[in-house]
Order: structure tokens, then C-alpha cells, then sequence
């Protein structure tokens, strides 16, 4: 007798964590969201030359339907504010990437109008070097965080109340 | 030279009493007038004289100096094709000086700025609030003993300090 199989050679076995971080990490929705001349690398890097939409990282018009959010630019402490409304508007689970040296650290804006680095106030995934950072660096950052994503522990699972999340090692 | 500018002769004529100085530098006449009469002066340059157009209104600090501000009109006349720049001196004691927007409706987003940043009360404005920074800031950042880096950080001293 043995097992039958129904469905046949369709079906494959594989963790939970495998299934939902690789949905995760190949449709990382970006809001879209400029401040300053990084966004217009973010812009060629979206374009066709080099093409995010085969990463299956397409920006979204709203906070609702993102996942991710690029500070392309610098931001002066007059934006922090809408930055931070628009980062609470996104649905969970969320990351930020830090695009430039003005996002990481405030860069040449050493000045009373300019938060010293995002990272001031919301959590930073991966930061991106560069003035403004090339589209491949962009990319790269991406791919960054497509493998932290990659590796996140029961990061789903948690969510819908099994167990703790685990934090990967380093 | 600036005496036979023709505007500079009216205007020595006119108002002698009001008028401190009056120089030009590279073709650019620059008259320095007393803050109590500006308005009058404004007028009589853009009724009778056709200076028609405020290019810009904006204000300097000469910190150490007294007067410490100077609040500074730059004018134009398109039927004449010619400019002239008008100063007043404001103490820092007396910081205020009389609205320009009764001549220039322009004058009221500029007059804004350089209340925002240098903390100059323009009187009669019709909305005399912070333009460019928020709200609830404090200070006047273009003031030259406003901390470059904010009041609430340690100045930078250098790299190598």
C-alpha cells in the first residue's frame, strides 16, 4: 500500500521561517519617499537601466503598502516629523535603509537644521555609504537586506503568537 | 560716482536730514538711510523715482558693531533698467523696523524670513510668524552668536582638538 500521494510531485516540505523570509525578501515594497539628491540616484537605480523591479522591489504611493522605507537625503529637523508619521503609517514587519552619508550621520550638514543621522530616530537596517551612494551601491544595500531578511528567526511566527523571536547571530 | 546718480541727488535733496550715507561699488549705488523714515523713502524711490519692483528684502548682522543689523532692500526699476540698494541700521536694543508690505506685497514672505532668522519685528506686518523653521523653535539661527551646530550640542572645535 505505502502512502498515496494525491497532489502527486507537487508539493514540497520546508520551515515556516524558509517560506515567509523568502516571500518577504523578494517583495520588499519601498516607500516612495525623496529628500534630497540621493533620491535621484533611488530614482536611476528604480529606472530601467538598472531595474529594482527584478528584485521584486517595487515602490508604493502609500505608507500602508510598504514594507520598507529608502531616507534618500538629508533630513532637517523640520522633516523628522512627517518622516516619523510616515514610518508609523507602515504596517509591521518594516525596515529602514539609510541611503547616503546625509542618513547615516547628517554627513557635510554639520549645522543646527539637520538631525546627525536617522538613526536619531527610527531603527536602521543597512546603511549606505556614498555622496550620494551609486545605483550599484544602492543595490547592494538591497541585497543586504534582503539577507538579513533571509535570516530572520520565527520573525513570522512570533507575529501570530508562536513562540519568541529569535535573534540571529550577528 | 555715487552724487550724480540721479537717485542720489533727489534723495539729498528730499530727505538730507534722513539720508547717513551713500556710496557706489562696481556701478551698484547703495543709499543708508535712517530706519525712522525708510517707508517714506521706499515710496518716494518707487512713486517718483519708478523704482518699481522689490527684489529682495533680507537683513546682515555685524555682530560687535552698533548698529548691529542692517535690514536691506534691493530695488528695482524695470521701466528704467536700473537698481539701487537701500540700508537701514537697526540697533539691537530696538530691534523692529516699519513694514514694508504697505508698499510691496512681496515684502511679506521676506520680511517673514528675516524675522525668522534674525529676530527683526517688522511693525504693521500683517503676519509676522517663523517661515522657515518650525514653529517652535528658538533662537534666530542666521544671528551670528546663534551656535552653528545648535544650542543643544558641544560646538565643534576641529578634528584635531
Amino acid at each position: 500500500m505505502g502512502v498515496t500521494q494525491p497532489l502527486g510531485e507537487n508539493i514540497i516540505t520546508t520551515s515556516l521561517d524558509s517560506l515567509v523570509n523568502w516571500a518577504r525578501k523578494s517583495s520588499i515594497w519601498p516607500m516612495t519617499f525623496g529628500l534630497a539628491c540621493c533620491a535621484i540616484e533611488m530614482m536611476a537605480t528604480g529606472a530601467a537601466k538598472h531595474d529594482l523591479d527584478r528584485f521584486g522591489i517595487i515602490f508604493r504611493a502609500s505608507p500602508r503598502q510598504s514594507d520598507c522605507i529608502i531616507i534618500a537625503g538629508t533630513v532637517t529637523k523640520k522633516m523628522l516629523p512627517v518622516i516619523q508619521t510616515v514610518y508609523e503609517q507602515m504596517p509591521e514587519p518594516k525596515w529602514v535603509v539609510a541611503m547616503g552619508a546625509c542618513a547615516c550621520s547628517g554627513g557635510i550638514f554639520d549645522t543646527y537644521s539637520v538631525v546627525q543621522g536617522i538613526d536619531e530616530a527610527l531603527p536602521v537596517d543597512v546603511y549606505i555609504p556614498g555622496c550620494p551612494p551609486r545605483p550599484e551601491a544602492l543595490l547592494y544595500g538591497l541585497m543586504k537586506l534582503q539577507d538579513k531578511i533571509a535570516n530572520e528567526k520565527n520573525s513570522f511566527g512570533s507575529s501570530i503568537g508562536l513562540g519568541d523571536r529569535l535573534e540571529p547571530a550577528a | 560716482m555715487a552724487e550724480n546718480n540721479r537717485a542720489v541727488v533727489k534723495l539729498k535733496e528730499r530727505y538730507a536730514d534722513a539720508l547717513l550715507e551713500y556710496k557706489e561699488h562696481r556701478g551698484e549705488v547703495t543709499v543708508i538711510v535712517k530706519k525712522e523714515s525708510v517707508l517714506e523713502v521706499l515710496k518716494f524711490l518707487r512713486d517718483d523715482l519708478r523704482y518699481n519692483f522689490l527684489s529682495d528684502l533680507t537683513a546682515v548682522d555685524y555682530l560687535g558693531q552698533e548698529p548691529r543689523f542692517m535690514v536691506v532692500y534691493n530695488l528695482l526699476s524695470i521701466p528704467n533698467k536700473d537698481r539701487i540698494r537701500v540700508k537701514a541700521p537697526v540697533t539691537e536694543a530696538d530691534c523692529s523696523i516699519e513694514s514694508a508690505t504697505a508698499l510691496w506685497n512681496s515684502a511679506n514672505w521676506l520680511e517673514r524670513e528675516a524675522f525668522d532668522l534674525f529676530g527683526i519685528d517688522f511693525k504693521n506686518h500683517p503676519n509676522l510668524v517663523r517661515i522657515l523653521m518650525t514653529d517652535d523653535w528658538v533662537g534666530h539661527p542666521l544671528r551670528k552668536d546663534y551656535p552653528l551646530q545648535g544650542p543643544d550640542r558641544e560646538p565643534y572645535k576641529g578634528r584635531l582638538s
